[in-house]
């Protein structure tokens, strides 16, 4: 078996270098649909404030996307570099999205950033909006296809295990396409995105506000923000139920966690308010529950139960038994690719083939395992339920808080009053929340489909490459060093564009500018 | 039906062509960015000059960088083996090429962030190593796949590899990593003078014409090396089934000096890729005395091609070849990924990449013309 150390060691660079990348990748898709609207506004009134904004966002909005694509890079290479099996093992399905995220996403964001940015005085004010819009739809259809990819490993439909390839492989690319997982998380996620480059925006005009500088633009962008906040909010707290809802039929075992569900409770299950999950007693101390709401957001019904973790572990270990019978007639056809017997009982059994590889973590030949060791396999499909629970509370805490400041911004701006300074210093502290949020929503994805790197497929300690401990430790370290320096110098670049202000890019000369100082009415 | 009108060995056939169509495509556009960065201390003196060279590039080099990306993310769907051996295998070259790369995003856009002399020396080193260290190390990496790398297969296909970062770093494939470095180094200079002006055009078309007659010098004795077998060569001895399971084990593989030359010697005409391989540099090294940019640029984009071309067609149809076990090699036949994926992806293609050459042509349109220090002075917050 591989040597723990070194999986632990990849899962440390792969959880640090993917939430590092999505510390870029939220803001790029909010805000690039943001300074899309504020250039569609100046392209419909021509009054040079909208221009003025759009030039000002965008240029935050660039030393954000330099940081995205570049960590980016390391992202579409580091599945081969240290999962190399997983790579064999599902590049098949996996890939494929992976592929068309470059040609269709990537392609389009990449080509079009350049224009967004040297061309105000090469084209028509129009075919400029259209290429705003452009590098804006770009990076939200590079969301849909990653998470069509990460979907296919919450939920691996349309794909089985193929003996005479070792690997899984596709049998129905259009239920990868339109896997219900897949579909939630994208929206859930593009929302996500939406209310980072509210926020953002939100808490920066507010600054601008506070000191009584750049006034007019502040104020506008401060409204668009707000409103645009709103809808993204919401859209992210009801489509997140939405992921709860699919969860239930592919993941129950992630939702259990979530909730901290022991044993199976009569539907409709109660929602643990607070609580102390307890993993060595495999109780919750001092549950505080709110009856029917788990079950009404599970199940949208009133009389279907939800599992509790006790019953999945009993399911799992059925999975396990299930799972050698696949895995003894693989070795068979290991040895005779033709023997017809073997091939008919791996048939019946290969969708639990997964299950018996996680016996390979406490005994080489999954074969020779213990009744023992098949029971601590079964629990080892138990995610860290603390950790789950904890961080998925303190994702809607944030969540609900943020939709909060959006709603009285947005109530404040639509009457007639001044808005109180309380409010703005509010938007301006608000800022870190969303992006909190969102590296907590990823950490109850990924740290709850554990120990799975494919849910039921494949366990995450099988699937690295064959590294040395030297070799990750030097990139882990080099990885850290350059990102750390990279962030440093992205946030004094951020600070310094924030405190120039507006001013640097209003009454840029150009032939674009002519157009914009036409009066507006 | 498509997938009677595609059947397996037509498709891996075509995803090796596309595999060949992704790196040249990559080499050729991406490759005048690594070349212009990789020339940047040597052709730009002042920071406007400077500036000149690196606007030729700004609007551009993001969209080029994506057929890096996408190399990547094709060579995951379509040649899932290869994906999860060479990256696993080549890991800390990988990691350079990948810590070079990560500093070109940031370099473009935060060099013109701040006027500190200090500051934009720094940014240009960046540069520098964003350019001429991954132009190196792929050529590097060629020059260790033309050897065969030290891999094997367990028998549930974990890829296992033996080698170290040194091993890598041999003379040969340093050879190989010249060859890369001067192509894109002319490829990069032919871009300066097509689209810069001015002292910057002019000592690019001097050190261009240099490193044309040392690129196609060195291909060509490139050639030779494999004439005499120094590269060694990998023949598939066993039956080929081209429409079988993509497996890698159970296959006979010998090493044999001459196998790298067989293809060509079976069908002759294909002599034409390598040939150009060394014509089309020594066009461009004319073209740069000429000072005729257009034909310049265009004879580099031919040479690069067929320099990549050429290492593809001598391997095929091995595509990594395994120096302890010659029988674990990876080959058209036995790395690919299934029949669906093959098609699903093609089709992909098919739909995509027009699109993306069309408008990419559109922008380099409406980019059309020189960048000159007038250009920068006036472009203000917009050039880089």
């Amino acid at each position: 078996m591989t040597n723990p150390l070194l999986v632990e060691l990849s899962r440390l660079q792969f959880a640090l270098t993917a939430m590092y990348h999505f510390l870029f990748v939220p803001l790029t898709l909010g805000l690039s649909v943001l300074v899309a609207m504020m250039e569609t506004v100046y392209v419909m009134t021509r009054r040079a404030i909208w221009r003025d904004m759009t030039k000002f966002w965008g240029l935050l909005f660039g030393i954000n996307f330099a940081l995205g694509v570049a960590t980016g890079l390391t992202m579409e290479f580091e599945f081969g570099m240290n999962w190399a099996f997983y790579s064999h093992y599902v590049g098949d399905i996996f890939g494929a999205p992976l592929a068309i995220e470059g040609l269709m996403a990537f392609f389009l964001e990449a080509t079009f950033i350049g224009l967004f940015f040297f061309g105000w005085d090469k084209m028509s004010p129009r075919a400029h909006l259209a290429v705003t819009w452009l590098v804006a739809l770009g990076s939200n259809l590079s969301a849909l296809w990653i998470l069509i990819a990460n979907g296919w490993m919450q939920n691996p439909v349309g794909a089985v295990f193929n003996p005479d390839t070792m690997r899984m492989e596709v049998t129905d690319f259009v239920s990868v396409l339109f896997n219900p997982t897949a579909q939630a998380k994208f929206v859930h996620t593009v929302s996500a995105g939406y209310v980072c480059g509210a926020a953002f925006v939100l808490g920066i005009s507010a600054f601008y506000i506070l000191r009584g500088r750049n006034v007019q633009l502040a104020k506008r962008s401060f409204v668009i923000a707000s409103a645009f906040g709103v809808a993204a909010a919401l859209s992210v707290i009801v489509l997140g139920d939405e992921s709860g809802y699919t969860i239930t039929d592919n993941q129950k075992m992630k939702l259990a966690a979530m909730e901290a569900m022991w044993q199976t409770e009569p539907a409709p299950a109660g929602f643990t308010a607070f609580g102390i999950p307890d993993m060595q007693t495999r109780t919750t101390r001092y549950a505080i529950e709110i009856p029917w709401v788990m079950g009404l957001i599970g199940t949208r019904s009133i009389d279907q139960q939800i599992p509790g973790i006790f019953d999945l572990v009993n399911k799992a270990e059925a999975n396990i038994r299930n799972g050698l019978v696949a895995y003894d007639a693989l070795q068979k056809l290991k040895k005779n690719h033709a023997d017809p017997a073997a091939r008919a009982v791996f048939d019946k059994a290969r969708g639990d083939l997964g299950y018996a590889l996680l016996l390979k973590r406490y005994v080489e030949n999954p074969l020779l395992a213990t009744p023992g060791q098949i029971h601590d396999a079964a629990w080892s499909t138990v995610p860290s339920v603390p950790s789950i629970f904890f961080a998925f509370r303190f994702m809607v805490l944030f969540g609900f808080a943020l939709l909060a400041v959006f709603v009285v911004s947005l109530w404040y701006t639509m009457r007639e009053t001044t808005a109180p300074r309380w409010l703005f210093r509010l938007a301006l502290w608000a800022m870190p929340l969303p992006w909190l949020a969102a590296e907590l929503g990823w950490f109850v994805a990924e740290f709850g489909r554990q120990p799975w790197i494919i849910d039921g497929v494949l366990p995450t300690f099988l699937a690295t490459s064959e590294l040395g401990i030297s070799d990750l430790v030097l990139t882990i370290v080099g990885f850290t060093a350059v990102y750390g320096v990279l962030a440093v110098i992205e946030v004094r670049l951020m600070l310094q564009a924030i405190k120039k202000g507006p001013d640097a890019v209003i009454g840029e000369a150009g032939p674009f500018g002519d157009f914009a100082r036409q009066p507006a009415e | 039906m498509i997938h009677t009108l595609f059947d397996y060995t037509t498709l891996r056939l075509i995803w090796w062509i596309l595999l060949g169509v992704l790196l040249i495509g990559f080499a050729v556009t991406d490759g005048f960015d690594m070349g212009v960065g990789a020339l940047l201390p040597f052709v730009a003196k002042t920071d406007t000059e400077r500036r000149v060279a690196i606007n030729t590039i700004g609007p551009v080099w993001e969209g080029n960088q994506v057929w890096f990306i996408l190399g990547g993310g094709a060579i995951f769907a379509a040649w899932p083996a290869l994906y999860a051996l060479s990256f696993s295998g080549f890991y800390l070259a990988m990691f350079l090429v990948l810590f070079a790369l990560i500093l070109r995003p940031v370099g473009f856009k935060y060099r013109s962030k701040r006027d500190g002399v200090a500051w934009r020396r720094n940014w240009d080193w960046a540069l520098f190593v964003g350019g001429a260290v991954p132009a190196l190390i792929l050529g590097v990496a060629v020059g260790n796949a033309l050897q065969g790398v030290p891999f094997h297969f367990t028998d549930d296909l974990r890829p296992i590899y033996e080698g170290t970062l040194f091993g890598l770093l041999n003379p040969l494939a340093l050879y190989c990593g010249l060859v890369s470095l001067s192509m894109l180094v002319m490829h990069g200079a032919a871009w300066l003078t097509f689209k810069a002006d001015g002292p910057v055009a002019d000592r690019a078309a001097s050190i261009g014409t240099k490193a044309a007659l040392i690129a196609a010098v060195l291909f060509a004795g490139g050639g030779v090396l494999v004439w005499f077998g120094a590269f060694g060569g990998y023949q598939v001895t066993s039956p080929i089934v081209w429409d079988g399971p993509s497996n890698p084990l159970g296959k006979t593989v010998v090493i044999n000096p001459a196998a790298w030359l067989q293809n060509f010697r079976t069908t002759p005409w294909l002599g034409i890729v390598p040939l150009l391989g060394v014509v089309a540099p020594l066009l461009a090294a004319a073209g740069f005395r000429a000072r005729r940019a257009g034909l310049t640029f265009l004879a580099s984009k031919l040479g690069v091609a067929c320099i990549i071309a050429t290492v593809g067609l001598s391997m095929f149809p091995v595509i990594l070849p395994s120096s302890t076990h010659a029988g674990d090699s990876l080959t058209v036949f036995d790395a690919s990924s299934s029949q669906a994926t093959l098609r699903n992806m093609l089709i992909a293609t098919v739909i995509f990449l027009p699109i993306v050459l069309a408008y990419t042509a559109w922008v380099y349109k409406v980019l059309w013309g020189k960048v000159s220090a007038t250009t920068i002075e006036n472009a203000g917050s917009s050039a880089y």
